[in-house]
């Protein structure tokens, strides 16, 4: 046993194996907690593994590159977690090709209106020109509006903040929405929470219902395609 | 499990080689997942393709496996909010306030706009 346990912290606080731990750790606990309110909205396991860890850094003064030198291995599996989505859109084939003029309709509007809506209010709410452009991405899964956000010159990791904080206020607010509504559609229900929150509203919509999942996975990849195509293009029309 | 990984990456490597290559303003992982779909409908009509791990269920596992935990792959990103208490603090409720009606917005025009069409289409269709 070492003497000095604050050695042994210095040592396991620069390592890897504490900050991939802990995320895991965290998750875990998070996800358990979710399952037992009985996958309520606001049980949701991104927004409270988030806030905990960012606490725990803060606390312990551990800056962001220290803990992402452990995080990066969970961060990595979004690009084949992106390639894996071909899976469910493959077994579901024929209820999406039934689906394909409503699904490409949704899409072409509902982006449209993810990019248009956010870069307008962003403006309206006087935020500066670096915000604005940072935000406008925020409708895509994180890897690819980080790509964008750098692609514009504006700030990725701000991005990637609005990307997450899109993904957890789409995912807590779509069920009591829809219920509200009245919509029983799952296809449509799945397909607009995917398209306005990524992978966090399409993990939100398979713990609701199967077909609702595959419509948000299929969303949010067809909405990776969109963006990235309308996004350059709305900035250029509105901001400059 | 390790070949149909490996299937996985080689897809995604494929997808940013050819975003590389040819400068499209596509995404190399939905480029991978666009190959990895053609591969598994490939399977089905020609022996040649249902090889490793595109047989048995090999693939689909995996990509059922990855997908079962992608709301943890987004906690890294999210907690670099850390990064950005200072710009939040300044910011930050017009940020969520902003960030909050726009999805609510992209939720409601997007849900309307499949439904519309969906209710348009099977109408044509028992017209005629």
């Amino acid at each position: 046993m070492t003497a000095n346990p604050f050695s042994l912290w210095v040592y396991l606080s620069q390592q890897p194996l504490l900050w991939l731990t802990v995320t895991l750790l965290v998750y875990a606990t998070a996800d358990a907690l979710s399952l037992a309110t009985g996958r309520h909205p606001f049980a949701n396991p991104v927004f409270h593994s988030m806030w905990i860890i960012a606490v725990f850094l803060l606390l312990t003064g551990t800056s962001y590159t220290t803990y992402f030198s452990g995080a990066q291995f969970v961060h990595f599996l979004l690009g084949p977690a992106t390639v894996a989505l071909a899976v469910p859109l493959y077994e579901n084939r024929k209820i999406v090709a039934a689906a394909i003029v409503p699904m490409l309709a949704a899409l072409v509007v509902g982006c449209a209106t993810a990019i248009v809506s956010v870069v307008l209010l962003a403006k309206a709410f006087g935020l500066p020109q670096n915000v604005v452009l940072s935000l406008a991405p925020k409708s895509v899964t994180a890897g690819v509006a980080m790509g964008i956000s750098e692609s514009l010159g504006a700030d990725a990791s701000l991005t990637a903040v609005a990307v997450v904080l899109t993904g957890i206020m789409g995912a807590i607010i779509v069920t009591p929405m829809m219920n509200r509504m009245g919509i029983t559609d799952y296809r449509a229900r799945g397909f607009a929470v995917g398209l306005a929150s990524h992978g966090i509203g399409t993990a939100r919509a398979f713990q609701v219902d199967a077909v609702a999942g595959v419509f948000a996975g299929i969303a949010m990849s067809l909405n990776a395609l969109v963006t990235s195509l309308l996004v350059p293009l709305a900035v250029t029309l509105l901001v400059r | 499990m390790i070949a149909s990984l490996s299937l996985i990456l080689l897809c995604q490597l494929a997808g940013e080689i050819a975003v590389r290559a040819f400068a499209w303003p596509v995404p190399g992982p939905v480029l991978g997942m666009l190959l990895l779909l053609v591969l598994l409908l490939l399977r089905d009509r020609a022996v040649l393709f249902a090889q490793g791990p595109l047989q048995g269920g090999g693939v689909e596992n995996a990509a059922k496996g990855l997908l079962a935990h992608l709301s943890l792959m987004f906690i890294p990103a999210g907690v670099g909010v850390v990064q950005k208490l200072d710009l939040l603090a300044e910011h930050g409720t017009a940020i969520v306030g902003v960030l909050a009606i726009s999805v609510v917005i992209t939720l409601l025009v997007t849900v309307v706009t499949f439904l519309i069409i969906s209710r348009v289409m099977t109408r044509g269709r028992s017209v005629s």
